[in-house]
């Protein structure tokens, strides 16, 4: 056995300086090191989501459905609010694509470092592979539901445009939007349980204030700027874009509001969750 | 051959903060609500003001400028009392946690064993949690088949590979997470006490693993309380005392002189000042006494007092107060025994006041070592006071093996047993 150990043993070990200050500039290297650990705790939330449940993984496909029903009836029924000439269901239902993807994923990442502080406290590994691997668990379910969506698309026979190519990009800006507020408050959350009763406010909140049950076209001009903030408005209104073409009205100038703020959100996650990461372990 | 760990100047900083001693307890929320307001107003009126009115911010320096080199291929034992800064030595040197001042230099993988079985997951089966703890441990999927039949075997769960580890004996999963631990190939193994799991049988299986890959090249830092499985699994160690490095050398040398230097430290007999922050009950003495006098030695075949005084601040119910004897050398306990261990009716209400309580050890008990005497208060739900300073020796004066330094007894106890013999035929 120890033969076997021996072969083992690299003839020139790689060199790790611990100093008070931890640079930046090996973080990629670091995480080439540790993808394995990466894909596997992806696996693993993926693998215990749905264990002890009963119907198991129907739910990733009850939830959407039943949310857009309801939002379908309340906004396209009663509030009789406009549709831009596409089927209110379907309407709602790509929005709540990217929407569920960024708010299960920020959700989730928020909680991943204390839901996991024995590991953090006993163990090294980059601390950021926790809270991101959260958003690919919820990438499957995003999957799911897409395959919802091509069977709405279908029954109401709605002609998907060219556009759609660019959905893998508004993708990418969900899950950046989503790492990055999710960066913030899994670091915070180290420190400050409040944010255990927060995120799910702001979740609760932005699902209202976001174009999910409704069409950006509904709000006045006076207020586009402001509502473009938020950057889930550029990534809904971008998938309605992708997926129905020049049909829909999408405003560049808050697409592109929603594109930058995503971007610093996303650097600025990064930033911070690095900063303070070599307290965790003492704080947590 | 050439250093695999370079410490220089290692400090590590904690602020702790702890609350004064309440001048009123706040019952209700409304209470502590309010007085939380006016915290908070304060604070606001005086932003610059490093110590708030409820809290004192303590500065503490867990370890403060510590320097070694550990040559590559090197079996390191790191010993002192508890609280000396052992574990953060380990925290800094896994990553874990950073340094507030100095650098480490490494070269080659690390991994480090401060528990086993972090991270296992208990819905997974142990197949899955394979794979999982050992990625969490640094290994990569490469590595982990290979070494698969390896770790089952060693576990022996063979037959629940596919049963979710939630359904396991405490004794199928810790010999699982051990297992694969115990199969990690890294250049630098750091370990922390992970030995005491199991029972005994395992242990040795866990003990010559270890000793394994020590002789195969591989770099060990172990940090214990088993001076003895340091003396013998460690060519060199180190004592660290307050967060300082003492001493260093090989393990038999800083070994003997850590555990005179506990002798000589410690004393019979101690008593304690009143501490502002047990606002509850605190142990105010403890002594060890022979014949009615407070003693440092004693003979085999002595018997001995323990004192122990301590007072209640209040009156209390389902109090316990526990005493056990620790053999320094090898961390074991020896001896165990609470406060109501055989009248429960104790456990009824205790008035507050000071108390004494004598506890007699007999005779031709304890063999010949260094103890410690560890006194806790505590109830179900916390420990009001706990102290471990009073150390005693038990000599041999009679035994004429004595002379070349062994025991007697080669056994933890030293008690003698009648035979009685008849002859048969």
């Amino acid at each position: 056995m120890s033969q076997a150990i021996n072969k083992s043993l690299s003839p020139s070990p790689e060199e790790i300086i611990i100093s008070p200050e931890k640079s930046l500039t090996n973080l990629r290297r670091e995480l080439w090191a540790y993808k394995d650990l990466f894909y596997i705790l992806a696996w693993r939330d993926f693998k215990v989501r749905y264990k002890q449940t009963a119907i198991g993984a129907a739910w990733a496909i009850i939830r959407p459905l039943l949310t857009m029903i309801v939002f379908t009836v309340v906004f396209g029924r009663l509030a009789k609010l406009p549709s831009d000439g596409v089927p209110y269901p379907v309407l709602v239902f790509t929005a709540m694509l990217p929407w569920y993807f960024f708010a299960s994923s920020f959700q989730a990442s928020s909680n991943a470092l204390i839901s996991n502080a024995d590991m953090i406290r006993k163990i090294y590994f980059p601390r950021i592979i926790m809270p991101i691997s959260k958003l690919f668990v919820n990438l499957v379910d995003f999957l799911i539901s897409f395959a919802i969506l091509i069977m709405l698309m279908v029954w109401y026979r709605v002609t998907p445009s060219i556009n759609i190519l660019f959905l893998p990009l508004l993708l990418l800006m969900a899950g950046m939007a989503a790492a990055g507020a999710g960066l913030w408050f899994a670091a915070l959350n180290v420190t400050y349980r409040d944010v255990c009763y927060l995120v799910p406010f702001i979740v609760q909140l932005g699902l209202y204030i976001s174009p999910v049950g409704f069409s950006s076209s509904v709000i006045p001009d006076q207020w586009r700027i402001i509502y473009s903030i938020n950057p889930m408005v550029g990534v809904i209104d971008g998938f309605r874009w992708a997926v129905f073409g020049q049909d829909v009205n999408i405003s560049v100038l808050s697409f592109i509001l929603s594109t930058v703020f995503i971007i610093l959100l996303f650097a600025s996650g990064i930033w911070f969750f690095q900063k303070t990461e070599r307290n965790f372990a003492d704080v947590i | 051959m050439s250093i695999a760990i370079k410490a220089e100047n290692l400090g590590k900083k904690y602020a702790i903060s702890h609350e004064k001693k309440q001048r009123h307890h706040c019952n209700t929320l409304q209470e502590s609500l309010t007085s939380m307001g006016k915290h908070l107003w304060r604070r606001c009126q005086h932003p610059l003001s490093q110590t708030s009115d409820a809290f004192d911010i303590e500065e503490f320096w867990a370890l403060k400028d510590v320097s070694f080199n550990i040559k590559q291929g090197e079996r390191v034992g790191i010993i002192g009392r508890n609280g000396a800064g052992k574990s953060t030595l380990l925290k800094i040197l896994s990553r874990i946690t950073s340094p507030t001042t100095g650098k480490v230099t490494i070269k080659g993988r690390v991994s480090s064993l401060l528990e086993v079985g972090t991270g296992f997951h208990p819905e997974l089966t142990g197949r899955e949690n394979i794979f999982l703890n050992g990625a969490i441990l640094g290994m990569n999927k490469e590595e982990i088949k290979r070494k698969f039949d390896e770790i089952v075997s060693f576990a022996e769960v063979e037959k629940f590979l596919d049963t979710p580890v939630k359904r396991y004996s405490s004794g199928m999963y810790v010999r699982l997470a051990f297992g694969v631990a115990a199969h990690l190939e890294p250049e630098i193994l750091i370990v922390d006490e992970v030995l005491a799991v199991g029972d005994l049988t395992f242990q040795n299986k866990c003990l010559s693993r270890m000793t394994e890959i020590g002789q195969s090249g591989r770099t060990v830092l172990f940090v214990s309380h088993n001076l003895n499985a340091v003396k013998q699994l460690c060519d060199r160690a180190i004592l660290i005392e307050n967060g300082s490095l003492r001493l260093e050398g090989t393990s038999d040398t800083v070994v003997e002189s850590y555990v005179s230097s506990v002798a000589i430290h410690l004393a019979p007999s101690k008593e304690y000042e009143k501490n502002k922050d047990k606002v509850t009950a605190e142990i105010r003495a403890v002594s060890v006494t022979n014949e009615g006098a407070t003693v440092d030695r004693v003979d085999l075949k002595d018997e001995i007092f323990v004192h122990m005084e301590y007072e209640l601040y209040r009156d209390l119910t389902g109090i316990s107060v526990g005493l056990q004897i620790i053999d320094i050398p090898s961390g074991q306990t020896i001896l165990s025994s609470p406060d109501p261990e055989l009248d429960v009716s104790r456990l009824g209400l205790r008035k507050q006041g000071l108390y004494r309580a004598i506890v007699r050890i007999p005779g031709n008990l304890l063999n010949t070592s260094t103890y410690t005497v560890k006194v806790g208060i505590s109830d179900r739900y916390r420990i009001y006071d706990c102290i471990e300073d009073v150390v005693f020796e038990v000599v041999d004066r009679a035994g004429i093996v004595n002379i070349f330094g062994r025991k007697r007894k080669n056994s933890i106890l030293s008690t003698q047993l009648i035979w009685d013999l008849y002859r048969l035929s």
